[in-house]
């Protein structure tokens, strides 16, 4: 059964703001172990999927499970442990202005009590090697940081606690090519090592394939597309292909226009 | 008729937002409250606001309890003196700065301070993320940025109301003996033997409420902005608001409390 059971699976998601439908039905399994990248334009529903699945927003209706177990049936408690096992990557990095870097990074195991602060500096260097950052950054605090360095810091936060299950928001937007490709290699560094389950979205096609096994297409608050994130650009699938080249010409660019 | 019915269904719709408003920031500072008594607890983040509460708040209530003192005491001789009652100013200085004074403008001043600080950093935590990032690392974030601020918010203002009196009277003292020509020693004595111990317990009181007040304003409209800077400008604009309003309503409310008959 374990062998079969996806490591997160969705079902018939849905999700309103208002009169204004955002999910509308999303259907999405992620074998554990591996590493699904969501794509999809701005407001087709991507960090909203995301939201769902960390608790942070409510579903209208379906399922969300993780190892089997329905999340959305969980008690409080039970739904804190699971986010014991869950790191994630926001896309501006949200570290917390308030604490420097090394706090940032083991802020998790201080809060869970896993760790002493005279030892947290020296865990939080570690981890920070682990992002190619020097133990120094520990003691700066986040703003002092240029936005890569922020992002490796935010990959070093969501590692730290050793979780099974990580999503990466848009890890890439804002950074320059090179320091795009930097945070990817670390990304599918970090989650190689941990030997984690990744969910990331994002609309960076170099991206998706760097950091990808499998993808999805979301548009319309509907999955309508999963297969290898190798193929992006050459799926036979008309939407997929039209939004990873880019093309104004397509399905996606003809329902716009209605 | 038209125009009776869309002012009646304006009104009705104005209360009702109203009593939604006051349930929702009940419930609030009852879920705040209620993660005080519940591990884990975080006596640090409590003394650092308790510091940026009472210790950072310091001059700006000094100066003010100082001046009203002063001020007071220039007032009440001026008025007094046309009924040639002018030694009941170290009493009226007292008991004003002790009953009202003191509490409310300490409250007044903490809410411009104070208020606006939280609804500014918990309002930018909000929209940058920084709240839903608390939850995904196990903590929650009602616990770890509400309550420890609550808390210190009704600790420390007693405190600073205790030195709000003290000097609030001295700026009496300091006009009555300088200016107004009182011996230091009646003066002196006509305050002490005037106030009651209710006096100053009452004004405590009130701080502590307005001190709990201010960080829930300050937190609550923190909490629940949204839309970028401009939210966060008008989250903090409606804690400083809301507080002022609540401090001054809860003053009447207390005193009735406490003196009437």
């Amino acid at each position: 059964m374990s062998g079969t059971t996806p490591k997160i699976r969705l079902r018939d998601l849905k999700k309103s703001f208002g009169g204004k439908v955002v999910l509308n039905g999303v259907d999405l399994d992620v074998a554990a172990g591996h590493s699904m990248v969501i794509l999809g334009g701005s407001g087709s529903g991507k960090s909203v999927t995301i939201k769902s699945i960390l608790g942070l927003i409510p579903p209208d209706s379906g399922t969300i499970e993780i190892d089997g177990r329905d999340v959305l049936a969980m008690g409080r408690q039970e739904r804190e442990e699971l986010n014991d096992r869950i790191g994630m990557l926001f896309q501006n990095a949200a570290l917390f202005d308030s604490l420097p870097v090394w706090e940032n990074v083991c802020f998790k195991l201080l809060a869970q009590k896993r760790i002493t602060r005279a030892r947290a500096r020296d865990k939080a260097a570690e981890v920070l090697a682990q992002v190619g950052l020097d133990g120094s950054v520990g003691d700066l605090s986040p703003g002092e940081l240029s936005g890569g360095m922020q992002k490796r810091v935010g990959l070093a936060r969501a590692i730290a606690a050793q979780p099974d299950i990580i999503f990466f928001d848009e890890p890439t937007t804002g950074l320059d090519p090179i320091m795009g490709a930097v945070i990817d290699g670390l990304i599918v560094d970090c989650v190689k090592r941990l030997g984690a389950t990744a969910v990331s979205i994002t609309h960076d096609m170099a991206s998706a394939r760097r950091i990808g096994d499998t993808a999805a297409m979301i548009h319309k608050g509907r999955i309508v597309w999963t297969g290898p994130a190798a193929t992006l650009g050459d799926t036979g699938n008309a939407m997929v292909d039209q939004f990873a080249r880019g093309e104004r010409e397509g399905p996606i660019g003809m329902e716009l226009r209605k | 008729m038209q125009h009776l019915l869309t002012f009646l269904a304006a009104l009705g719709r104005a209360v009702l937002g109203l009593c939604r408003d006051a349930g929702t920031i009940a419930l609030f500072a009852i879920e705040g409250v209620s993660h005080l008594v519940r591990p884990p607890f975080y006596p640090r983040l409590i003394g650092r606001a308790f510091v940026e509460i009472a210790y950072f708040s310091l001059p700006v209530v000094s100066l003010t309890a100082v001046f009203t003192g002063m001020v007071l005491a220039l007032q009440s001789y001026s008025g007094f003196s046309r009924f040639g009652a002018e030694s009941a100013v170290a009493n009226v200085v007292v008991l004003s700065i002790t009953r009202e004074l003191g509490p409310v403008l300490a409250g007044l001043m903490v809410a411009g301070r104070i208020g606006a600080a939280f609804a500014a950093e918990i309002g930018t935590m909000r929209v940058t993320d920084q709240i839903d990032a608390l939850t995904t690392l196990s903590t929650n974030p009602m616990k770890y940025l509400v309550a420890p601020r609550l808390l210190a918010g009704a600790l420390a203002m007693p405190l600073l109301v205790v030195v709000a009196d003290i000097l609030g009277v001295m700026g009496g003292w300091l006009i009555g003996t300088a200016k107004l020509g009182f011996a230091s020693a009646s003066y002196i004595n006509a305050t002490i033997d005037f106030i009651q111990p209710m006096d100053v317990i009452s004004g405590l009181v009130k701080a502590a409420v307005f001190g709990f007040l201010v960080a829930l304003m300050g937190c609550y409209h923190g909490y629940h902005s949204k839309g970028g800077a401009q939210g966060v400008g008008a989250a903090t604009t409606a804690a400083v608001v809301s507080s002022s309003i609540l401090i001054l309503a809860l003053d009447y409310v207390l005193t009735e409390m406490f003196f009437s008959r």
